[in-house]
């Protein structure tokens, strides 16, 4: 293999790896989109909250890893009835926009909110997740790849797995396919759209926790943590608002294409290609194929 | 009173609803259901059939709808304050007009959404599925088509059927007949009455196909402009001279000339 080629699927790899993470974010967008009509601003935010909270117990309370897990998981659910029973349940019936600008407020309050209880400083996150290079994949293929990156798309891929589980073969699971597709009609058969919407933003919570973590034991829990959801957009834009292997093949295409623009066209034109390539490669989208590459085609009689 | 109450299973006492804080579209209606029976809600549209069967079902909230006056009772129980699914969980339950199938989801997904309130266990849920297969053999064969890509025929059967998923004792079917051949029509409202014979379901029927939907039902309210205005057994109904002329379209004069279409609008008139 030749070197050049080497350098081309070490920059693939790392871009599918980064790809996942967006992936594991838009995901969270997704799914309350696809169930409630609201886009979320607040996911990134929840990503950062999450960690936040994941470490913050851990230096608090002095848990081990392996507690604060399910305390953070505990702390996203309740988090989850919160926002439905604090601002869901008196937006019934609002128009998509207002619902949207209550997620901006949203967003606000859960960044505040995580500063005050767990500190604003910069949290190294530790669990424990190997770091460095595969010695493996150096020795056999003389490939540089991450571990890290490596169980995070593992653990993001098992996560996906057991959420198509959830959805396709459970009872909740179909109610949530069932009100994506007509709320009314859902209300009709006796689902509450309540318990729902308590179901989903907490599945939303804990997928931007698993998210938080794997961003956090790469580049530490700090603000710009929720900057990410930023990148999240682009995602949709490309694989479709609704649907949720469009989040996953969005993140993955993203991912690396920034990655290997920004490589081989980073010298052409002065680099930082890698900060604005997501966001053009969405506007090419919109123009061309508005609805995404999975997303449903939007047909309104007028 | 129990007496009153064991052979009512709804009743609807002078109701009226208000949209949007300012909309009047019911001024006091009133009906009622006996235990195994089918009734007819006809008239026109606009004329508040559905929004009855909102309103009885606790649909409207979503639709910014309100019940300002009377009463709605229900095995005997005012319901008013109870949830959508709570009604459904006590086994009185909609089906929409326009069918709303779960369009994502195959016709057998869509039927066990119907079951999603129920906590009898998966034994019965099976035996009701099969129930429910039998009474529409077509739902059978396409059990895993996605709901969205079946005929509009098979929706309402997808949709009634849905309802009977949920163990029902009544159910308030709005406008089966939209948008459907009249064979098929034919066929959906034989298999309304066999549930309602053999399942023993009672029916509030919203219909705008009045001979159809009197052929089937054995009471029938009519409703206009928010109001009930004539209801009686559907057999004396649809003998009725105003509701022949009216509804069903026979004059029993032959062509119609220009004049008689104005007394046609006054006597409607006088009907409201």
């Amino acid at each position: 293999m030749s070197v050049e080629f080497g350098f081309f699927l070490e920059t693939v790899i790392s871009g599918l790896m980064a790809g996942v993470m967006y992936a594991l974010v838009a995901l969270g967008f997704v799914l309350i989109f696809k169930a409630s009509g609201i886009f979320n601003f607040a996911q990134g935010v929840m990503c950062l909250f999450a960690a936040l909270t994941f470490v913050g117990v851990q230096e608090k309370f002095g848990l081990p890893a392996w507690l604060a897990l399910p305390a953070a998981v505990g702390v996203m659910i309740l988090l989850a009835w919160l926002i439905e029973r604090l601002v869901l349940r008196h937006l019934v019936n609002q128009d998509p926009i207002i619902l949207f600008m209550a997620t901006i407020g949203l967003a606000y309050v859960l960044e505040g909110l995580g500063d005050l209880m767990w500190g604003s400083d910069v949290k190294l996150l530790d669990i424990g997740l190997p770091q460095g290079a595969s010695d493996y994949m150096l020795d056999n293929f003389n490939l540089y790849v991450e571990k890290l990156e490596v169980v995070a798309a593992v653990i993001a891929s098992i996560l996906v797995a057991a959420l198509a589980v959830f959805f396709q073969k459970t009872r909740v699971g179909r109610a949530l396919r069932a009100v994506a597709d007509d709320h009314q009609a859902a209300l009709s058969v006796g689902i509450s759209l309540n318990t729902i919407w308590v179901i989903v933003w907490s599945v939303a919570g804990i997928v931007a926790l698993v998210a938080g973590i794997m961003w956090g034991s790469k580049s530490g829990v700090q603000f710009s943590l929720s900057l990410i959801a930023l990148k999240a957009l682009p995602v949709l834009i490309l694989g479709g608002f609704t649907s949720i292997p469009g989040a996953i093949v969005g993140g993955l295409i993203i991912g690396v294409g920034e990655k290997v623009a920004e490589v081989y066209m980073g010298p052409f034109v002065g680099g930082a290609v890698e900060n604005w390539f997501a966001y053009m490669l969405a506007l090419a989208f919109l123009l061309v194929r508005p609805q995404g590459l999975f997303g449903e085609k939007i047909i309104e009689r007028v | 009173m129990s007496d009153a109450h064991n052979n009512t299973i709804l009743s609807v006492n002078n109701i009226e609803v208000i949209y949007d804080h300012v909309i009047l579209v019911l001024k006091g209606v009133s009906l009622s259901v006996p235990r195994g029976g089918i009734v007819a809600l006809l008239g026109a549209n606009g004329a508040g059939k559905t929004t009855t069967l909102k309103a009885i079902s606790n649909l409207l909230g979503a639709e910014r709808g309100d019940v300002t006056k009377g009463s709605i009772e229900f095995e005997g129980e005012e319901v008013q304050a109870l949830s959508p699914n709570d009604l459904v969980r006590r086994g009185c339950i909609q089906v929409m007009e326009g069918r709303h199938c779960f369009g994502h989801l195959s016709i057998e997904e869509n039927l066990l959404t119907g079951a999603y309130t129920r906590k009898d266990g998966n034994a019965a849920i099976k035996r009701d599925l099969e129930m429910v297969y039998n009474y529409f053999p077509r739902l059978r064969e396409r059990r895993q088509s996605q709901a969205g890509y079946t005929s509009g025929g098979e929706q309402q059967m997808c949709a009634i059927g849905r309802a009977m998923m949920a163990g029902p004792s009544m159910i308030l079917l709005d406008e089966p007949s939209m948008g459907l051949a009249p064979q098929l029509v034919e066929e959906i409202f034989e298999i309304v009455k066999q549930l309602n014979e053999k399942e023993g379901v009672s029916f509030l029927l919203a219909e705008q196909n009045t001979s159809v939907a009197l052929r089937y039902a054995s009471y029938g309210y009519i409703l206009e402009g928010g109001r009930v205005v004539m209801d009686g057994e559907a057999k004396e109904l649809s003998e009725n001279q105003d509701v022949k002329e009216f509804y069903l379209g026979v004059g029993g004069e032959g062509q119609k000339s220009f004049r008689d279409v104005k007394h046609y609008k006054r006597r409607k008139r006088w009907l409201a």
